[in-house]
């Protein structure tokens, strides 16, 4: 390559077509992994992934890229397993490096209730063959010595859940990755066309409306996160959810430090160290509903607050960066995947907190949703229904950190 | 950091108070009459929009009396606060 040209675009920028198989809306992760395994898996080609901003530039780009499957319940255990383990050889499939570390996840425990939920946690995981195991706090200091593990603190590591498999990837590349592969099976990957509402004929969905005119589809697939309440609601369809600002920091480039993912519940902190040297750490959500893209400054002092508790060491990092991000949170904190009472229009939504590290998962279940027109036995029972026949999925404080 | 306006103390950060969601839900008249479907809107369903919406704050860390706000949740600019009637 010479200094002139610009390296191979990694998909094209097409128009919008009149009419299209199945339309996405939202080109986050999730939705082009929807995309990419509609044609994989089911060979429906002829779709477009419609986004208002830029591609995976939401939730996709703002995300502290944690990957886990340590959950309580059956159900989330099961998809967020079937989803790591697509993360094992995610790299090869999709022929792209996506930096996936297996550095593993602590789940510290600071109270005797903790310890009780955690020791549960890692039995539950155990019968469903998702790796783990219970950590002492010498065990805990061995995996991670730079934790503060004495006695003295306000809120002593009593422990941990510890799951080797989990770990963190970078998150701009499993974008790029889904997105050049859905790209050259032909799929039309279309920026800056934002879905202002839907086309129906009765109770059936047949487009949706955009800012570049109607596109028509057999079948619409809503994987819009933060907003994807609003676009339901240009149809009347009402979602159980309540759209948070959640927020992230980074700290400067360091050595080499932290060698894995630390998350605590009680303090609430997560941390990981990215490949290229910041400490990535998440904080809560702010408690108010927002749309803003933007938190209040007391929960990220909190956040470094209660990193400095556990990580004596980090008393000299800056804080360089702060963000947030528009997250789709639950009443049971599980995830929406499925049919709607509309014909032809299929969510996938409230995800919270925790979406990324489902991506290729629930890449490949809404696309069987939407191919097929029925749930993939994995997010059956994560249906819109399951609020009005009470079979809730409740993952809060079981899902090992606060959503 | 938001400054909100409690109707009875006045300016405070943020911090001092805990957030109570959509106002005006209001209790259910005939609780037994009700379907299942009517009881998951109740319990699980609220608005969520983009703009203007009516919600609730509790001054926890100060009079610790709830009050309702009207609120842009794009901008989060409160447009008017008042005092809940009844209970």
């Amino acid at each position: 390559m010479t200094r002139s040209e610009h390296p191979e675009h990694l998909w094209r920028n097409p128009d919008p077509k009149p009419s299209y198989d199945v339309v996405i809306v939202g080109a986050g992760g999730h939705g082009l992994a929807t995309a990419y395994y509609l044609a994989r898996n089911h060979g429906i080609t002829n779709v477009a992934v419609l986004e208002k901003g830029w591609l995976a530039g939401g939730n996709m780009a703002r995300n502290t890229t944690i990957i886990r499957s340590n959950y309580l319940w059956d159900e989330s255990a099961a998809i967020y397993e079937h989803a790591l383990k697509l993360w094992e050889t995610l790299s090869e499939d999709l022929d792209y490096d996506i930096l996936f570390s297996q550095r593993g996840v602590l789940n510290l425990a600071h109270t005797l209730q903790d310890v009780r939920d955690s020791v549960r946690r890692v039995n539950a995981n155990k019968l469903n063959g998702v790796d783990g195991e219970w950590l002492t706090p010498e065990e805990v200091a061995k995996v991670c010595p730079i934790v503060n593990t004495s006695p003295d603190t306000r809120y002593p590591v009593l422990g941990g859940t510890w799951q080797p498999r989990a770990g963190i990837a970078k998150h701009d590349h499993v974008a790029w990755a889904f997105a050049r592969r859905a790209d050259e099976y032909g799929i039309d990957l279309i920026q800056h066309c934002e879905v202002t509402g839907f086309l129906r004929d009765g109770d059936r969905i047949v487009g949706v409306q955009t800012n570049r005119g109607p596109i028509h589809a057999g079948r619409v697939g809503l994987a819009a996160a933060g907003h994807s309440s609003v676009l339901a609601d240009t149809v009347g369809l009402r979602l159980p959810v309540q759209s948070h600002p959640l927020q992230a920091l980074v700290s400067e480039l360091l050595e080499p430090i932290h060698p894995t993912v630390v998350m605590s519940n009680h303090v609430h902190v997560y941390v990981s160290q990215a490949h290229k040297g910041e400490l990535v750490m998440g904080a809560g959500i702010d408690t108010y509903n927002s749309y803003g893209q933007r938190g209040s400054v007391h929960v990220i002092e909190d956040q470094m607050a209660a990193a400095l508790e556990l990580f004596p060491i980090f008393a000299n990092a800056h804080l360089i960066r702060t963000w947030g991000g528009i997250v789709d949170t639950t009443p049971d904190a599980s995830p929406i995947v499925g049919l709607t009472p509309l014909e032809n229009l299929f969510v996938n939504c409230g995800w919270g907190t925790g979406g990324f590290k489902a991506t290729p998962g629930v890449g490949w279940v809404f696309a069987h949703t939407i191919a097929t027109g029925e749930p993939h036995p994995l997010n059956e029972p994560f249906s819109l229904e399951r609020f009005t026949t009470g079979a809730l999925i409740d993952e809060h404080g079981a899902a090992a950190v606060a959503h | 950091m938001l400054l909100i306006r409690c109707p009875w103390c006045g300016e405070r950060e943020e911090t001092e108070f805990h957030y109570g969601g959509q106002a005006h839900v209001a209790y259910p008249p005939d609780p037994e009459a009700m379907t299942d479907e009517e009881w998951a809107e109740y319990l699980f369903f609220r608005d969520n929009p983009k703009g203007v919406f009516a919600e609730r704050w509790v001054h926890s860390a100060g009079c610790r009396r709830w009050f309702n706000t009207v609120r842009n949740t794009v901008t989060s600019e409160f447009i008017s606060e008042f005092v809940e009637e009844g209970r």
